[in-house]
């Protein structure tokens, strides 16, 4: 072999020569052919591999959109409206782009759910977390810059509110506001740079992305044990493994992706966001899209402004330090008794805000709305730090393959299942 | 994690698509229920894929707007005679010229071995004196020049194309330059004496 060539064990001539040039099918088989993964991933395994399917579905539909869309604030609204009606499969592309918001938060948050029950954050999968987070913030800016785009509405008001909450800020709070908008209201400039912006921001998503998983790949997947894997027993290839188990969730979420679109395709959104933009009058009661309800009922719930906004942004900042403020080595809730039930209460406290966020500021919803924000950095600041100290975690399994099999042998399945797959 | 069997298994699995290969199976001559398994759900995936992409592709079609826009009236009796008038069809321009006498007499009068794409000026109007061809250059899209009296008609009393210096004649018919066919005839009828509609 020529020096400098890579050394491939492909023997398809064309992909071995590509291959030995940049070993692309060497990297790919390496990380997702023969990858060792954990043998005993549950179905939140899957939501990571959905993420990446809904942002390209996103991606694919959105640069489609973009090929009839008029970022003007005269034109937008007949834009979508033309879109929908006179454009082959304009309503079709639309209406994937739209649900495929709402499918790309679902599939998240049960990713970051599945993070925090399972403590995939814990060391060494900081770093892994961190840039999760990162991305989480990408997608709310881009979902927000991505719903200001049809110039409805909600369009319209939601972007006045959000970009608002920037004039919290002491001092240079209005001078920032005017930096958002280009000019003294949301208007015209604004629309422009949210659209230059809502195409920039899925890339940036990507690239984060890609180190998301470059960083998953040096730490090896969690698992619903919280356990490292000990050795080849407590592994499997990831293809095809889990290639074909993704593939049975990427079907049944294509499946709820379809009803959405198909049956009821504006059931997520908001009717006000089909009247034109009007900057005279406000909708007697805006709401955000679902996805930011919690994060809302946060901000409504502080009686002082700074606060509220300081609070909003700090429950998704507060994720950033979770692998410092739980200090407990054992990562699966299935070994922490009582840690377990009140994440679960934190689960079900979630849901309370995303109610109240869509309420309306009145009682009882701006009480409930209190004690559920108390309730989730009560989580993170009080209640993590001190089970780590005081709670007394079940035992945990020996290993990976030993639950699994039941106290089977040391060396079954996936040793015997890679001579197989030579046969 | 390095210690895994995984890494081993690797120069087995390169190559192939993962699943075995046919050589070393015992049913391998009459087929295996893999390769069945396979086939099938690879043709189901290649339809799967087909009706996703479909939908992309048709977007970039024309949309029912655009098409909606597809037919043009122009009336003709403010089009005195010599004169040439340009309307927009489709985005594009087309020349509605009002020919002399003379004009057509020459445009009829030229022997069809002197043509480079050979039509009878018979062949290219619906009633004279009307010609309506598409003022689109058949070289590479140019306008051509010619409908103003003031414009360079080229050496043939048509219109003369600036670009790449393609002369046509009185029918609009390519005479000389790199231009391959005759200026296109679009469909177009005559809803009454005086007005046609394009399209």
């Amino acid at each position: 072999m020529a020096s400098g060539l890579h050394e491939s064990s492909f023997t398809n001539p064309v992909v071995r020569w590509i291959d030995q040039r940049m070993p692309v099918f060497t990297m790919m088989q390496k990380e997702y052919g023969t990858f060792p993964t954990p043998r005993n991933f549950n179905y939140f395994w899957n939501f990571g591999a959905l993420a990446m399917i809904n942002l390209m579905i996103m991606i694919a539909t959105g640069i489609f959109l973009a090929m009839n869309y008029t970022a003007h604030t005269s034109l937008a609204f007949d834009s979508v409206e033309r879109i929908m009606r006179d454009v082959n499969y304009g309503w079709l592309i639309r209406y994937v782009h739209m649900n495929g918001a709402s499918m790309f938060f679902i599939v998240v948050l049960v990713h970051v759910w599945r993070g925090m029950y399972y403590g995939s954050y814990k060391a060494p999968r900081e770093l892994l977390w961190i840039l999760g987070v990162v991305i989480f913030l990408l997608m709310m800016a881009t979902a927000f810059m991505g719903y200001v785009l049809p110039w409805g509405q909600m369009s319209f008001w939601g972007a006045t509110v959000i970009t608002n909450l920037f004039s919290a800020i002491p001092l240079v709070g209005d001078s920032i506001v005017t930096l958002l908008w280009g000019g003294f209201s949301v208007d015209n400039p604004t629309l422009n740079r949210f659209f230059s912006l809502h195409y920039l921001l899925p890339f940036v998503i990507a690239g984060v992305v890609f180190l998301h998983v470059a960083a998953l790949h040096i730490t090896g997947s969690n698992n619903p044990l919280g356990i490292e894997p000990k050795g080849p027993q407590d592994t499997l290839p990831f293809h095809p493994y889990y290639t074909i188990k993704d593939s049975v969730g990427i079907v049944v979420y294509l499946i709820v992706f379809a009803f959405l679109v198909f049956f009821t395709p504006n059931y997520l959104g908001h009717p006000d966001n089909y009247i034109p933009a009007n900057p005279l009058s406000t909708p007697a009661h805006i709401v955000p899209e679902w996805y930011f309800l919690p994060f809302y009922a946060i901000l409504r719930a502080v009686p002082n402004k700074l606060g509220g906004v300081l609070m909003m942004f700090g429950s998704i900042a507060i994720l950033f330090v979770l692998p410092w403020l739980d200090r407990s080595p054992v990562r699966s809730m299935r070994f922490r008794p009582i840690a377990r039930w009140l994440f679960l209460l934190w689960t079900v406290n979630f849901f309370v805000l995303m109610y109240c966020g869509g309420m309306p500021a009145e009682e009882p919803y701006v009480t409930v709305s209190r004690f559920a924000t108390a309730y989730y950095f009560g989580y993170f600041l009080v209640i993590l730090p001190l089970l780590a100290k005081i709670e007394r975690p079940l035992p945990l399994p020996e290993s990976i393959a030993r639950p699994v099999l039941r106290g089977g042998g040391p060396l079954p399945g996936a040793a015997t299942a890679q001579p197989m797959e030579k046969a | 994690m390095a210690d895994t069997l995984a890494p081993s298994s690797s120069p087995a699995m390169g190559g192939s698509h993962g699943g075995g290969s046919p050589g070393d199976d015992p049913h391998a001559a009459e087929g295996t229920k893999r390769d069945f398994l396979k086939l099938v759900a690879g043709s189901f995936a290649a339809v799967g894929v087909g009706a996703v992409v479909w939908p992309f592709i048709a977007s970039m079609n024309p949309a029912k707007d655009v098409l909606a826009l597809a037919s043009t009236d122009v009336q003709l009796d403010h089009i005195a005679e010599g004169q040439a008038v340009t309307v927009m069809w489709r985005g594009k321009p087309v020349f509605v010229r009002h020919r002399t006498g003379a004009e057509i007499q020459e445009a009829e009068g030229v022997p069809l071995s002197d043509l480079r794409d050979p039509q009878t000026d018979d062949a290219r109007v619906h009633r004279r004196p009307w010609l309506v061809v598409v003022g689109v250059c058949t070289h590479l899209g140019c306008v051509p020049l010619g409908q103003k009296s003031t414009d360079p008609r080229g050496e043939f009393g048509g219109w003369f194309c600036p670009c790449h210096g393609s002369h046509y004649d009185t029918s609009g018919r390519i005479r000389r330059g790199p231009a391959p066919l005759n200026l296109a005839v679009p469909d177009y009828e005559f809803t009454s004496d005086t007005q046609i509609r394009i399209g």
